[in-house]
């Protein structure tokens, strides 16, 4: 085993290069001038400015919180620039118009801002550093009275709907990286399906950081109204670069009564090099608030970041409401992440399902962290848990930390739990048929995320295999 | 096709094969056989090249080749199969994915082109009636939640499949009921032809009246002590292997 599955070799990140394109950035440091001038920079209305210098305000009455399994430097926050924009010469009147440059790095990135180009099923909305560029498919989706974004120009164009939902679910009170999102986030996306409508395509979005030393924080807000169904993919990469850069996102999803949110990750943040240098720390909230009979399925695979920090949670006020959450989190080489999700049952007969699965290689460390609360109000709340780890290698570590609140005692919770190593006998077994390695590693990995990728779309669960075998090439000696 | 010299092999540094001569030629079908210990398993995992198993002296040469020297992913292309004692579980794999994967990857080695989807099913069918195992097995995961008798006759679909010249069954009858024990025998009979050899290790004579050997070994304390005709495998199963060990003692004074 030692001499098969040992050192980490080179993994290499295909997304890291840079776009040499002039940008529009504000200086470094945080201060309410700073927030004044990237409300006005995106022409806000007087009530956002305000419920950011609120946010600000405390905000810098709050600490970093420690209790994450993760070890990182402390960052300076007032040596990050808030906002960074790629120059445009004035307002597009259509896609064609995207800055080629920019269009370039999107199409590198295997996303093309060209709807006949597309794929059909899928509209992209893509976002380079601090503002969204583009966003294909917007008239078509209009017709349906779907609204799909960005979150800039949702607050020019439907701000009743922003107002009365942007910090409904994550307040801005929330925790330290929410509130500081809340005060600085600059751009994002925003989607709307209205009543008994069901989303014709998969909507995404994509985010870039490219700028040096710019943070990125954005914000995204899905609201599905009664009886609607939309299924939303995001996606991220970041350049190479030695500095770490920090990625603080808020995402907040209102499924209203009877309807159904689906919501895919496939994060692929730089995630430094094999010494640990360098990478992003993805430092994400991301909550849904579930009405009667509706239903909100998070599903994500975490292969990139430095440092990985986020619990994707389902708050299930109405009865009958389900929460679901899929994950495969990998990490290799110094990579860190404290991952896992929160189930907070309200409503009756409310269920959740948490299927968590960790990869470990080289000498990364991976926490899955969980809670599931059942309240008072819960009757007949049910909760399904399981959490898998695989090692790879003798360096590499995995712990779990459920937490389980039960305030009502017709709850019904299972939890199962598991932590395997590739096993010298399967990956002979593989050799012996005469299956390499290295295939037999990724095939074996990709049988254990199996559950989880099958809750992917298509297109999404082809991409995020192929990830998986990117981000474990060398984990094999 | 397989010439074994002075064979010195163990496990964890523990020399457990002490000069094992043999001898296969092609078309052969000759069963080992011998009581616990004796190092029938040994010799299959070092034919197979496993992991913790080492070599301190002698050679093996197959088809003219040093067997030792490849790889363990390479003799398997090359044509030696192993069909496990204890397959193992790989969740979340399934079986015809798994197996499609091997063909190919042999297929490529040998500079053939791969098998789509619809070839390899093709393929597959066919090869499965030979096990009596039936369809709805193929999308399950490789031997998860199979019973014992299942995991033997998908070593032996497998087997089928990838189309071995040198096929080894270690211990393939153990814990196989009549009817399992026919089949399997059915499908390495199916095998048998003028390229195809087999090397069976067996604890009991039982199988060997499906599958009858060329040659029968017996091995004891790391070495083949005596050989002859299939008549050897019956002789033992009437006298037991303590008489031959005995007589091995007797004839070492």
């Amino acid at each position: 085993m030692a001499e098969t599955i040992e050192q980490i070799a080179n993994q290499e990140y295909k997304y890291g290069f840079v776009t040499d394109i002039e940008s529009d950035v504000a200086p470094p440091g945080l201060n309410e001038d700073i927030i004044r001038l990237i409300s006005a920079k995106k022409g806000e209305p007087e009530w956002l400015l305000e419920w950011r210098l609120k946010s600000l305000r405390h905000w810098l009455t709050m600490q970093e919180p420690t209790w994450a399994n993760v070890k990182f430097n402390k960052i300076d926050y007032q040596a990050i620039r808030y906002y960074s924009a790629p120059k445009q010469k004035k307002t597009l009147n259509s896609l064609d118009e995207v800055d080629p440059e920019l269009r370039r790095t999107f199409e590198k990135l295997g996303i093309s801002l060209g709807e006949q180009k597309r794929l059909s099923g899928v509209a992209v909305d893509a976002v380079f550093d601090s503002v969204s560029v583009a966003t294909t498919f917007r008239a078509e989706l209009a017709k349906l009275g779907i609204i799909f974004c960005s979150f800039s120009d949702a607050v020019r164009e439907h701000p009743d709907l922003v107002r009365k939902y942007v910090g409904s679910v994550v307040p801005y009170t929330d925790n330290f990286f929410a509130t500081l999102n809340s005060a600085v986030f600059t751009d994002g996306s925003f989607c709307y399906i209205p009543k008994g409508v069901r989303c014709p395509m998969e909507l995404s979005t994509y985010f870039r950081i490219n700028s040096a030393g710019t943070g990125q924080f954005e914000r995204t807000l899905i609201i599905a109204d009664e009886g609607a169904y939309v299924s939303y993919l995001e996606g991220c990469t970041a350049p190479m670069r030695d500095e770490n850069q920090l990625h603080a996102a808020v995402v907040e999803l209102v499924a209203l009564d009877g309807a159904t949110i689906k919501y895919s990750t496939v994060q692929n943040w730089y995630p430094g090099d094999k010494e640990g240098k360098g990478g992003i720390y993805n430092f994400v909230t991301k909550r849904g608030k579930a009405f009667k009979n509706s239903k909100i399925s998070w599903t994500q695979v975490e292969t990139g970041s430095a440092i990985t920090w986020k619990y994707p949670s389902c708050i299930l006020q109405g009865d009958n409401s389900v929460g679901e959450f899929y994950s495969v989190a990998l990490t290799n080489n110094h990579q860190q992440a404290d991952t896992g999700s929160k189930m907070i049952h309200i409503g009756k007969n409310t269920r959740s399902t948490i299927v968590s699965k960790g990869i470990s290689a080289g000498h990364g460390q991976q926490t899955y962290r969980g809670a599931v609360k059942i309240l008072k109000s819960a009757e007949d709340a049910r909760n399904y848990s399981q959490c898998d780890s695989l090692l790879l290698g003798d360096k590499c570590g995995a712990h779990t930390f459920p937490y389980i609140e039960v305030r009502n005692p017709t709850a019904k919770m299972e939890h199962e739990a598991s932590t395997s190593k590739i096993g010298e006998d399967q990956l002979f077994y593989c050799q012996q048929r005469g299956i390499s390695a290295e295939d037999a590693v990724s095939m074996i990995v990709n049988g254990f995320c199996r559950e989880v990728f099958r809750e992917l779309p298509m297109e999404f669960a082809v991409e995020a295999q192929k990830l998986l075998g990117v981000s474990l090439e060398g984990s094999v000696g | 096709m397989l010439e074994i010299k002075n064979l010195h092999a163990g496990i964890d540094g523990k020399e457990i094969l002490h000069g094992l001569d043999l001898h296969v030629g092609s078309g052969e079908v000759h069963a080992i056989m011998g009581p616990n210990g004796s190092g029938k398993s040994t010799l299959a995992n070092v034919l197979a090249g496993r992991p913790r198993y080492h070599v301190t002296a002698g050679s093996v040469s197959y088809e003219g080749k040093d067997l030792l020297a490849l790889p363990t992913e390479e003799r398997a292309r090359e044509g030696v199969f192993l069909a496990m004692q204890y397959p193992v579980e790989i969740p979340g794999v399934n079986n015809i994915y798994f197996l499609k994967a091997a063909l190919n990857a042999v297929r490529k080695h040998h500079g053939e082109e791969e098998l789509d989807a619809m070839e390899f099913l093709q393929l597959a069918r066919q090869k499965m009636k030979l096990v009596e195992l039936d369809e709805a097995f193929m999308n399950r995961a490789v031997n998860e939640g199979f019973s014992g008798g299942e995991k033997k006759r998908n070593e032996i679909f497998q087997m089928a499949v990838l189309d071995p010249k040198l096929a080894i069954l270690d211990e393939t009858d153990s814990g196989l009921d009549i009817d399992a024990l026919r089949i399997v025998a059915g499908g390495v009979n199916a095998l048998r032809s003028e390229k195809h050899s087999v090397l069976v290790i067996t604890h009991y004579q039982r199988l060997l009246s499906y599958l009858v050997p060329d040659f029968v070994h017996v091995l004891a304390n790391g070495r083949i002590v005596r050989s002859g005709g299939k008549e050897l495998a019956e002789e033992l199963e009437q006298k037991g292997y303590e008489w031959i060990e005995q007589e091995v003692a007797a004839g070492a004074r």
